[in-house]
């Protein structure tokens, strides 16, 4: 299968950086990530330098892959970039490859961007101040099933930051209304709502993503099917917050 | 910073406020339409042109009007704020890029159509408020009242300048393409969105999008097809 892969190649965060063919010959049996190891192998034997990416568990839990493939975050279907298999591609293709873009998402090298920002986020609200005392019992906290379900749902952000990189404000809304969302369905996190809403907010804006449009594009590309309800939810518990929170 | 001023500055807060003020500049389109149709009753205007001098003379409607110009004011100034923070949350753009695979145009393009309708606005104001208040236009005598002609003036200005009612048409377009996301959207911001309420909004939004500007749009067709 002979594709035309046009990467962009960016030597450092200054460094201005340019889209660079390249012209690869692969078994359409290979992943999307296998295809990049297997180029970057063979610039490695030519002297060349090879690819930076990111990449961790590559079963798609990690949320750690994250390449714009062909104009979409993770490529033409609704998966992490590492599930991701060159079947979705046909033989004579070019496929442009480019990091996230965002302002609160520098590229470091290549196709890597810096998503700490995500973890200030979360480090500014993102847990239950629970610091003594071993794990109470699971059963001992009634949550009815439902609940429990779409506490999990919002759990289940990987934070690829795939919605960043979709939203065309580079807005964070459904990162951070899946991670108020966890917490604020169940009990234990139900204490802490207010002031978490208003930090990962605070700290939201800080890092200079932008607002929210609705458009939708985020929960459309999420590997993991972050609903829109996220966001609504991040408005309402945000807004609910602000007026009635003790923090003037 | 005040706990009023940081939310109403936050991201969130300045969404809230273009949900707001959007709702209420809806419901702004409803008074003005329904007041329009007076000009298809068959009483040679008459009845448009009372309605003309209560909207331009009676105390209520003037503090309403101002709210209605804040309302505007503060919808538009809060777009520019927040396009001007989008814009510099990606200061670099992908090379290549395929929104439509994943948001609708209309979600997108809220800034072109809202800024579309801003400056048709400004011109329909010069036409119409403008002319009515300061111009010189024909008056009538219903019953020993003088009235301005308001009805003439729309029949002369729909009727004469064939562009300026193609244009008024092609502006209700992007004015519904406003609306299509707009109205759901609004409900989003403020957090309203529930598997009983939320597909019902959607569809309201819908017939609102079509419906409003669709019946704004009859006037100046009217008035084209009967020259």
């Amino acid at each position: 299968m002979k594709l035309t892969l046009k990467i962009w190649r960016q030597k450092h965060a200054n460094d201005k950086g340019k889209l660079v063919d390249y012209n690869v010959d692969i078994n359409p049996e290979m992943s999307f990530l296998e295809m990049l190891d297997d180029l970057n192998e063979k610039l490695a034997e030519r002297g060349e330098e090879p690819i930076a990416f990111d990449h961790d568990c590559r079963e798609g839990i990690c949320g750690t892959c994250n390449l714009y493939i062909n104009g979409r975050p993770h490529g033409p279907i609704r998966t992490t970039t590492c599930q991701l298999h060159m079947r979705h591609f046909h033989e004579g293709e070019s496929i442009v490859i480019e990091p996230w873009r965002a302002r609160s998402f520098p590229v470091v090298k290549d196709l890597i961007v810096d998503r700490s920002a995500f973890d200030r986020i979360v480090q500014a609200g993102g847990y239950i101040s629970v610091n003594t005392g071993s794990a109470p019992d699971a059963n001992e906290i009634p949550i009815p099933k439902q609940i429990a379900d779409e506490a999990f749902n919002s759990a289940a952000c990987i934070a690829c930051g795939a919605c960043v990189a979709a939203c065309k404000n580079a807005s964070a809304m459904l990162f951070v209304g899946a991670q108020i969302s966890k917490f604020a369905l169940v009990p234990q996190g139900k204490a802490e709502k207010k002031i978490r809403a208003e930090k990962m907010v605070a700290q939201m804006d800080a890092e200079g993503f932008g607002a929210c449009t609705n458009t939708g594009a985020c929960s459309a590309e999420c590997p993991v099917e972050i609903s829109m309800t996220n966001i609504a939810r991040l408005n309402r518990e945000y807004i609910g917050a602000k007026l009635t929170s003790d923090n003037v | 910073m005040s706990w009023i001023t940081q939310t109403l500055t936050s991201t969130i807060g300045r969404k809230l406020v273009m949900a707001l003020t959007g709702l209420f500049l809806v419901s702004f389109l409803f008074v003005h339409l329904s007041g329009n149709f007076l000009i298809f009753r068959a009483d040679g205007g008459r009845a448009f042109n009372e309605y003309s001098q209560f909207m331009s003379s009676a105390g209520i409607v003037r503090v309403l009007e101002i709210i209605m110009v804040l309302g505007f004011a503060i919808h538009i100034y809060t777009s520019f704020v927040l396009t001007r923070r989008n814009q510099k949350a990606r200061p670099q753009g992908y090379a290549f890029s395929q929104p439509s695979a994943n948001s609708s145009w209309f979600s997108r393009n809220m800034g072109l159509s809202g800024s579309l309708v801003l400056i048709f606005l400004l011109l329909h104001l010069r036409t119409f408020w403008y002319t009515y208040k300061f111009g010189d236009i024909p008056t009538v005598t219903y019953e020993g009242t003088e009235y301005k002609d308001m009805a003439y003036l729309v029949k002369t200005v729909f009727q004469q300048e064939w562009w300026l009612s193609i244009f008024y048409v092609i502006i209700m377009v992007l004015l519904s393409f406003h609306l299509m996301h707009g109205f759901g959207s609004a409900f989003q911001t403020l957090g309203i969105r529930h598997k009983k309420y939320t597909p019902l909004i959607e569809k309201i939004g819908i017939a609102i999008a079509i419906l409003v500007p669709a019946g704004f749009a009859a006037f100046p067709i009217y008035f084209l097809l009967t020259r």
